[in-house]
């Protein structure tokens, strides 16, 4: 069975008609094109499909379009505004917070969810925030670095140099 | 390149040059890729781990609306495949025996995954099932049930002994000797991207196959064996790796079944394999049973070293047989080991092959030899870091099974986690806990001391030492030419383009083919674009692994960028009316420095050179020191130079349930020169998680 549905990604309204149990990963991926949204282990474990649904990070493997009519999808291709970098793309772009980059997706968007409730997270809120998201290259250092630093130019705090 | 201060480019900490398209999104792993007509596949797997296959019927797949086509093994050439000529031993698509859960017997193309997942469940195969061996000692136990017909012996896959100089008698000559009996129990890579591969066969009878691969030079290789088509007619591109660890160092059997399912249908064709999946696909670290015997004189000095190893190889030989190598060759080269002997065997079960992990082979003997080390300094009385640091293996220096050590900063790395960690005082300042039972920690290094009587929680420090390759000093299979190339390609845009066959896994192979060319000539990183893993319009680079690809592609860059310098400084020299020798490259202009007004911008100093020589390109190629030890088994474990590390950790660990809980790690890594501290310290950073 196929649904016609209004989805609203990264600000624009797509109209799609899809089987009504494609994930939203699989639609944002293959009818979408944005293959920002990276495919990881697709059983909700590791974190990588994260994207925003009204500001809340959502495990877009788990998650059915037939409940998102109506809400806010946001995607890793709507973290920038227009060619200007949210700062926490900058700032992991700087630290070398993305190895290989297949987690930094999902991991930027966590983290900007984190950083609009909470401005000034300590370290373990961070990384508390983070839990759901796996990386295998980086070892998190440099991930809970960068989402400081971007914390930080986010509040207009003065920062020298990223290093 | 001669002082550190000269440097612009090397030794800054720079982003990647790939980051920003990594932070946005925009890198298009091999699972990204979607085409025109694309077709999606997916491979039917063995639920038993060891059986014969009686019968496979595909008719109910192929009845299926929306399927394109379904193979089995009869559908391809009757070869077998394995990344080391010595084991050839995989089938894509098995035809008359499964050897482990998740062995493929049969691949559906269709308009779509779910399809073909359905398809998938309508290929009807009869099984016969056989005695499944899991275990190393189950496996020896049964000898007269094979998992294969080759090898050293009943499910053995490799047996080897080394032996440099009399044991017994340097036992002899002992203080101290331990026998000691280690086993590690195995893992696994998990990048977080699966394996995923998008195979086109083109009408002109040309196939193109992009994959996450560690290797594009050995997929493209094997692809032109086992599908019987000429190499130059094969083109393998590698896709950005989301993360390999070892795990994407063979080919695989779902590249070749996107490959043929491609040539028969007409169309692109896709595969992601699932997570489940990558579990059956494995080559993760051998579980290795170990048995180390080892003298000591009362100082602590090696008198010599014997050690045996068991590898529970999992099913296929994948890189066993120089798995089985490294997990003897590499401990000489940290400590003083006058005589060795080693004798190693990699055992067949019916369990996922296993293979190179991060350090192949030589974290498990290591483990092995750190534990001893501090079970021997206990009971000589010596500071296990004291010892350790007195019994380094010289610079220079030859070890017992001949690897030549150059530098060694091994001794330095000890002394700055010993400081750093508070090693001194943390010891003396923690009462010495009583002599007690054996097994007491599952981190053997860790030296417990108490602090809270009545508790068999225990915190305490530990050190342990390392040392691995820096590359391979000999490719997988034997041959002169050289391990990395690059070419370097300058117009009158003053943009370089790199072309290199190496494969970005993360670790910025991509930005050092940027940096060090930048160096060379004087010009920004960002000018310069990188090409990587494509065998159609790339050198041959073998690989990313073995800890090579920096020293090896690096320096094809520099000579291939010294190559094209040299040139363009002949043409400003004539434009400037100086000796080519008197120019210097920097800031994107070409001129003496004296006469720095001259100077030429970069572009146009191109366009000079482009003027007077023509196009400009130009090759810089790599082969390590030929350095192999002159006996069976010596192209093994020789490296152009090793790299050390020092580890401290801090921990409590309680004795009753072995559950650790991590304070801190110290570590101090002997690299050379770090040409981005950044890329260092982020892959010291995530090989220290890993670890944990």
């Amino acid at each position: 069975m196929k649904a016609r549905l209004g989805l609203t990604v990264n600000g624009e309204v797509h109209d799609v008609l899809v089987p009504v149990h494609k994930t939203l990963l699989e639609v944002l991926r293959e009818d979408l094109g944005l293959t920002g949204t990276k495919h990881g282990c697709e059983l909700g474990e590791c974190g990588t499909c994260t994207v925003l649904v009204d500001g809340q990070p959502v495990l877009s493997c788990l998650a059915l379009p037939v409940e998102m009519e109506g809400r806010d999808i946001t995607t890793i291709e709507g973290m920038a505004s227009g060619a200007e970098l949210h700062p926490l793309q900058q700032a992991f772009a700087e630290l070398g917070a993305a190895q290989c980059g297949y987690c930094t997706p999902g991991i930027l968007l966590t983290a900007q969810a984190l950083l609009v409730e909470t401005p000034v997270p300590t370290r373990d809120a961070v990384k508390v925030a983070l839990a759901g998201n796996l990386c295998r290259c980086t070892g998190y250092m440099k991930i809970l670095d960068a989402v400081e630093l971007a914390a930080l130019r986010m509040r207009g705090a003065p920062v020298g140099e990223a290093r | 390149m001669t002082s550190k201060d000269q440097f612009t480019v090397i030794g800054q900490p720079l982003p990647k040059i790939d980051a920003w398209a990594k932070v946005t999104g925009e890198t298009k792993f091999a699972d990204d890729l979607i085409m025109p007509r694309m077709a999606y596949a997916k491979l039917l797997r063995s639920p038993h781990a060891h059986a014969l296959i009686r019968s496979i019927n595909t008719t109910r797949a192929r009845a299926l609306p929306g399927v394109y086509r379904v193979i089995t093994g009869a559908d391809l050439p009757p070869v077998k495949f394995g990344i080391l000529p010595v084991s050839q031993d995989e089938e894509a698509l098995c035809r008359e025996k499964v050897r482990l859960v998740g062995d493929a017997v049969a691949a559906v193309a269709a308009v779509d995954e779910e399809t073909a997942e359905r398809a998938c469940e309508l290929i009807d195969v009869v099984y016969e099932p056989l005695r499944a061996l899991m275990s190393i000692e189950e496996s020896l136990a049964h000898p007269e049930v094979r998992i294969h017909e080759y090898g050293d012996g009943p499910n053995v896959h490799k047996s080897v002994a080394l032996q440099f100089g009399d044991v017994e008698a340097a036992f002899a000559a002992a203080d101290l000797v331990r026998e000691d009996v280690f086993f590690f129990e195995g893992n696994t890579h998990l990048p977080m991207e699966q394996h995923a591969a998008v195979a086109h066969w083109g009408p002109d009878g040309k196939l193109t196959l992009w994959s996450s691969t560690q290797t594009p030079h050995y997929v493209h290789r094997m692809l032109a064996k086992i599908l019987d088509v000429p190499a130059a007619h094969i083109r393998v591109i590698a896709t950005p790796v989301g993360g390999g660890f070892g795990g994407k160092l063979d080919p695989f059997a779902h590249e070749i079944a996107v490959c043929k399912l491609s040539q028969l249908t007409g169309r692109p064709v896709k595969i992601t394999l699932t997570r489940e999946e990558v579990f059956y696909v494995h080559r993760g670290r051998h579980p290795v049973l170990m048995w180390i015997k080892t003298g000591f004189t009362r100082d602590g000095d090696i008198t010599g070293c014997h050690l045996k190893t068991w590898l529970d190889g999992g099913a296929y030989g994948s890189y066993g047989v120089a798995s089985v190598f490294y997990t003897g060759v590499i401990n000489p080269a940290t400590y003083k080991m006058p005589v060795y002997k080693f004798e190693g065997a990699r055992i067949f079960t019916n369990k996922p092959p296993c293979g190179p992990k991060r350090g192949h082979g030589t974290p498990q003997p290591r483990f092995a030899l750190e534990c001893q080390l501090d079970k021997a300094a206990e009971q000589l009385g010596l500071d296990p870091a004291d010892m350790r640091r007195r019994i380094l293996v010289e610079p220079f220096t030859k070890t017992a099974n001949h690897l030549t050590v150059t530098t060694i900063g091994l001794g330095e790395c000890i002394d700055r986690v010993v400081e750093a960690s508070g090693w001194r005082e943390k010891r003396n300042g923690w009462p010495l806990r009583a002599p007690a039972s054996p097994a007491r920690s599952i981190l053997g290094e860790a030296r417990e001391r108490a602090v809270e009587a009545p508790s068999r929680r225990r915190r305490g420090v530990g050190i342990a030492c390392s040392a691995y390759m820096t590359g391979a000093g000999t490719a997988i299979y034997w041959n002169s030419m050289p391990h990395s190339g690059v070419i370097l390609r300058a117009d009158r845009s003053g943009g370089v383009a790199v072309l290199c066959g190496a494969t970005d896994i993360g670790q910025g192979s991509d930005s050092i083919l940027a940096y060090l060319p930048a160096e060379v000539l004087g010009i920004d990183p960002k000018d310069i674009r990188v090409h990587p893993a494509d065998t159609d319009l790339t050198p041959v680079d073998l690989g990313s692994y073995s800890s090579r690809v920096t020293l090896m592609c690096g320096m094809a860059a520099i000579q291939a960028a010294e190559r094209l310098k040299a040139t363009i400084a002949r043409a400003v020299a004539q434009k400037l009316e100086v000796a080519p020798d008197q120019l210097v490259f920097r800031d994107r202009r070409v001129g003496v420095p004296d006469d720095w007004d001259k100077a030429v911008p970069f572009p146009d100093a191109v366009a000079l050179a482009e003027s007077m020589h023509g196009v400009l390109a130009f090759a810089g190629s790599y082969a390590p020191p030929k350095r192999a030890g002159k006996y069976k088994g010596g192209g093994v474990g020789p490296s152009p130079c090793y790299s050390y590390s020092a580890s401290v950790v801090e921990l409590t660990v309680d004795e009753d349930t072995g559950e650790v809980e991590l304070h801190d790690v110290w570590i101090a890594h002997d690299i050379g020169r770090a040409l981005n501290p950044l890329l260092v310290e982020g892959q010291v950073e995530g090989s220290v998680y890993m670890g944990i």
